[in-house]
């Protein structure tokens, strides 16, 4: 959820008032918002950094405001305030307009065959005549980066670039180059530098060294010029120094490059939603032609409001929505509404999230709470069943039950229980960011035998079981690995009680109403395996199937976890009692 | 027990006395150490209304050992001239006229018992000169009991098989219990306090008449974990930072086909009224294996299944299990956690039946007062967070979050129209560390767990 930070006192005077922090917070629970902290640059520098480096820094309040993911519209102060004043019925929803310059042809971008291969739509658009103050250069310049870090997803799939126009000459082309062809003086640098050197310079950088991987190992690098060969910007890592805008600036040039159109338009509208009403003519923007490689043009930004009926009937429900910056209106057969989605709602796409708006407008919790007549049996799941029955009875037998992770490192269920892994059957993570998440775990035991080694200070003897899944490999299954619900329990003392894990897993199957015996009933023989203490190891056959093994463990496994007395272990596959 | 002789002269000395008496005086005038006295007088006070004592205490003075040396052989100063052979006298030795031995004089009386006839001021020079000690002397004021003989019964400690069968145990008299001392704890097995809130969630969804769901696969395919929950393929939570993606086994290679080109259409291009996200949906993307991120994928392939009936009914699911996060780990925050969620799938639900719902199951759980927040999920809208008013903290809490399910996931999987599905998750480890109060996490799950805490934990009433 990304947080949205504004100045308090700006806020409330785009507001029109003051709100205690218990109003705005009741305003912002309704509106889906969640103020988040009440802070300022000095208290965020003093808790970073400590109180001297706070020294001097700014205690103008701040306000952080969680805005939901999908919402774009509301990740600036002019955002949030349109959004608030029209929910507050402060103000009218804006109707955004493309308009075409007046006097002379659109600003054109070209698009080259080249950047296919790399990064291959473009959209542009231009905010003619616009007046920034310092806070709104910063507000322009900040969601900028709050759209790269969410909808643009680091860059990856939109980057934007923002142009004083008046420094530029158009056409603009947008080409790709080899990383050594392209040179220039790169945003607050001193000299120029080819495109190799920059991504070396970047490397340290702390900000843009995160992007560099987007392009760094394609054979060309995208690059927009103007008509004059001047480098507007070499996306998605940097723009050019000579065209930066500035709190001087008067006409913007705003360019989105990006491997998902669909996203990149939704960029543009949103950077040109947000700032136009700063334009000399407010909530228009300035349209920019597109020529593709194939001769095709578009005209961009796409501004067009799209329009969805929904199938109901009241007046009141237009109202509502009316609220939510989308205008509606009751259709003249009186049982359809017809509602207009702004450009700045890119989160609608279906009639649902009207009706959620409707619902918001109404005010969720002014809902009716109704009981649905839904009428059904319910039904434990057997597994489920058979082991909250089993963990009842483990525990009155005198063992306790513990609660292991179902992730481990390899040595857990390989090395330390003596076995190789590749007889393990053992599902692999393939990013783990430390060793304790490698693999699934195909035991129980390595999480026993580790909350022993966590409890070596509790009093003798510790008789602890666990029922729960493990995860092994399973061509069968479609995702080619199934669970195992397994039951197992460990004895520590010193002496190995072979005998008490015995004995538990006699009363096991009393419980399951097995009888000892062949055939149909249970029985143990003599097995081999490296966990356990060679000749004290056996399987359990329970109805002429193999279900696990119990036996006295390895001292060379009690060693590598840690412990030092002996220790006995039981192992089933309660699956085959269903 | 006490030596039986002293406890009966103990006994006599008590029986001639009319108020009471000191048991320093009787070790005193017995002869015998105070702490045999005191030993006499406890095991007299065990038998009931004997005898009733008083503790008190009094301060003597008593000599110190280099005190009882000058009792003994006089001052240093008195033996320095004493120890002055008789011819040879130094002058000094022509000052002492007569030796008088005041030191001395003044211990003795101590020693004899009689320091109140020294002043206090000489009772403190000799303490600083170390000879002197004040001592504290806990000493009992013994009186007769209600019971009181001189004679003593010996108590039994337990009752015998013996004098249940003689009968004997009505004459005897017992000794009475220690009603203040701990119990021995009985030898038993324990539930983890994690576990035991799970069976409680578990009852409340079977009391509400919800079946519980096949969650028994960790692994899931991104397909079903992501894709038919119409979450796009470029949403952050399906990052290397956020998933744990399998490298063995990489891939899930069985799809039903049809289902999947719905999904991929539905993503790419729209359709079932809505706009669709316009991307290159990608087959290898959902094919990618991981561990599952919520048990809603369980619930999508619920779904699916009950799609493929023939005629549809109603359905009311429930599951707790275990769901996993590549995430920055805290003190409240691990990879893996469990997620409970219930799942109600009809015609015609609503919101109000969502929010309905989900007071029902609040209240089961002693959670009455709730709110709602307008949320943001992929696959739900609306989205609700449940939010309770936490009496303690004075604020609301987030306790979970809700939705209904959208037709973008619900009308691909071959539901019919009408058919809404309403939703609801929360973790299971946030309540159970405020039922226990427990602030780390990993003393309630995983191998770093406290045993003691486990054997300590109590039944889990989530209502009370």
């Amino acid at each position: 959820m990304p947080t949205v930070s504004v100045k308090r006192d700006l806020l409330f005077h785009a507001l029109g008032r003051t709100y205690t922090d218990e109003e705005f917070d009741e305003l912002c629970f309704e509106f889906g918002l969640e103020l988040d902290e009440i802070t300022s640059e000095k208290d965020i520098i003093s808790r970073e950094q400590g109180d001297t480096k706070a020294e001097g820094a700014s205690d103008v309040i701040l306000y952080k405001i969680d805005v939901p993911a999908n919402r774009y519209d509301l990740l600036c102060l002019e955002g949030l305030v349109r959004g608030l004043q029209v929910f507050k019925q402060k103000m009218e929803a804006p109707r955004y307009r493309r308009v075409s310059p007046a006097s002379s042809e659109p600003q054109r971008l070209v698009i080259t065959e080249e950047t296919t291969a790399v990064r291959p739509h473009a959209v542009a658009a231009v905010l003619r005549n616009i007046t920034f103050t310092q806070e709104r250069y910063d507000s322009f310049i900040e969601l900028q980066e709050k759209l790269h870090q969410n909808v643009c997803r680091k860059r990856t799939l939109v980057a934007i670039g923002t142009h004083d126009l008046d420094t530029i000459s158009g056409p603009f082309t947008y080409t790709a180059k080899p990383p050594g062809d392209i040179r220039f003086k790169p945003l607050n640098q001193a000299k120029e530098y080819t495109a190799q050197e920059l991504m070396s310079l970047y490397k340290t950088d702390s900000h843009l060294r995160h992007y560099l991987h987007i392009i760094e190992d394609e054979a060309v690098y995208p690059v927009i010029y103007d008509s004059n060969g001047i480098v507007l910007s070499m996306p998605p890592i940097i723009n050019g120094d000579h065209s930066k805008i500035s709190l001087n600036t008067k006409n913007v040039f705003i360019e989105c490059t990006a491997t998902d159109l669909t996203k990149a338009k939704i960029v543009l509208d949103m950077m040109v939603t947000m700032f136009c009403e700063y334009c000399e003519e407010p909530f228009t923007v300035e349209e920019a032609e597109v020529v593709y490689p194939d001769g095709r043009t578009c005209q961009y930004p796409v501004l067009y409001p799209l329009t969805i009926t929904l199938h109901e009937s009241t007046e009141h429900i237009a109202q509502l929505l009316t609220k939510m910056c989308l205008r509606s209106e009751v259709m003249s057969d009186g049982e359809q509404i017809e509602v207009e989605i702004p450009p700045t709602r890119s989160d609608v796409i279906h009639a649902c999230d009207i009706m959620e708006d409707a619902a918001m407008a109404y005010g969720f919790n002014n809902i009716p709470r109704t009981t649905p007549r839904t009428y059904t049996i319910a039904n434990q799941l057997p597994l489920n069943k058979l082991s909250e029955l089993l963990r009842q009875d483990l525990a009155a037998a005198g063992f306790t039950e513990a609660l292991t992770f179902a992730l481990c490192s390899q040595e857990d269920i390989a090395d330390k229980l003596l076995k190789n892994i590749s007889e393990t059957r053992a599902c692999r993570i393939s990013n783990p960011k430390t060793a304790e998440f490698q693999v699934a775990r195909t035991t129980l035991l390595s999480g026993l035998l580790k909350t022993v080694a966590a409890n070596r200070k509790m009093p003798l003897p510790l008789r602890l079981f666990e029922i729960s899944d493990v995860v092994l490999k399973d061509e069968s299954k479609d995702v080619g690995a199934r669970n195992n619900r397994r039951l197992c329990a460990v004895y520590y003392n010193k002496s190995p009680g072979f005998e008490v894990i015995h004995g538990l897993m006699d009363r096991v199957m009393q419980l399951l109403e097995i009888k000892p015996g062949q055939g149909n009933g249970y029985h143990i023989q003599a097995a081999d395996d490296s966990t356990f203490f060679p000749g004290r190891c056996a399987e359990i056959f329970a109805c002429g199937k193999s279900i696990g093994r119990l036996g006295v463990l390895h001292p060379d496994v009690i060693n590598r976890f840690e412990l030092t007395m002996p220790c006995s272990a039981l192992d089933i596959d309660i699956e085959h009692f269903l | 027990m006490a030596d039986t002789g002293l406890v009966e002269t103990l006994l006599r000395r008590v029986e001639k006395v009319d108020g009471g008496l000191d048991s320093q005086d009787v070790a005193t005038s017995l002869g015998v150490d105070h702490q045999a006295i005191v030993g006499a007088v406890k095991s007299l006070l065990a038998l009931g209304d004997v005898i009733s004592a008083d503790q008190r205490s009094s301060k003597h003075w008593e000599l110190t050992g280099e005190g009882c040396e000058i009792a003994e052989q006089g001052s240093h100063e008195a033996r320095v001239v004493s120890s002055i052979p008789e011819e040879g006298m130094p002058q000094s030795q022509l000052m002492v006229e007569h030796l008088e031995d005041l030191v001395r004089d003044k211990l003795l009386l101590v020693q004899k018992g009689q320091a109140s006839q020294l002043e206090e001021k000489e009772k403190n020079e000799l303490k600083k000169r170390k000879l002197l000690s004040e001592v504290t002397v806990k000493s009992y004021w013994i009186t007769k009991g209600s019971c009181f003989s001189t004679t003593i019964t010996k108590q039994e400690t337990e009752l015998t098989p013996e004098m249940i069968a003689s009968g004997s145990w009505k004459e005897k008299k017992f000794k009475p219990y220690n009603f203040e001392a701990l119990g021995v704890a009985p030898d038993c097995g324990h539930l983890h306090p994690l576990m035991k809130v799970r069976t409680q969630f578990r009852q409340i969804f079977l009391e509400m008449g919800f079946t519980e769901m096949p969650t028994n696969n960790f692994i899931e395919s991104s397909f079903w974990n992501f894709d038919s929950l119409f979450q796009p393929q470029q949403h952050p939570a399906r990052d290397q930072h956020d998933t744990f993606f399998l490298s063995d086994p990489a891939q899930a290679h069985e799809f039903p086909q049809d289902y999947l080109e719905r999904v991929r259409k539905v993503h790419s291009e729209g359709g079932f009224g809505s706009q669709g996200y316009k991307y290159d949906w990608k087959i290898e993307e959902a094919q990618k294996n991981i561990l599952r991120t919520h048990t809603t994928a369980v619930s999508a392939r619920m779904l699916y299944k009950l799609a493929q009936q023939e005629k549809f009914t109603p359905v009311k699911y429930f599951s707790i299990d275990r769901v996993f996060r590549n995430e920055t780990l805290d003190a409240t925050h691990l990879a893996e956690f469990h997620q409970i969620e219930g799942v109600v799938a009809d015609y015609g639900l609503t919101l109000g039946d969502l929010m309905g719902i989900l007071h029902q199951f609040f209240n089961k759980l002693g959670i009455t007062k709730l709110r709602f927040k307008p949320a943001y999920n992929p696959y739900t809208e609306p989205s609700m967070e449940v939010f309770s008013y936490h009496e303690g903290l004075k604020k609301w809490v987030e306790v979970g979050n809700s939705g209904m399910f959208r037709p973008e996931m619900l009308l691909p999987m071959g539901l019919p129209e009408g058919v809404t599905v309403i939703a609801w998750g929360l973790s299971l480890e946030r309540p159970t560390m405020i039922k226990y109060g427990i602030n780390n996490i990993r003393e309630l799950v995983g191998h770093k767990v406290n045993l003691q805490m486990v054997y300590d934990s109590p039944v889990c009433r989530l209502d009370s």
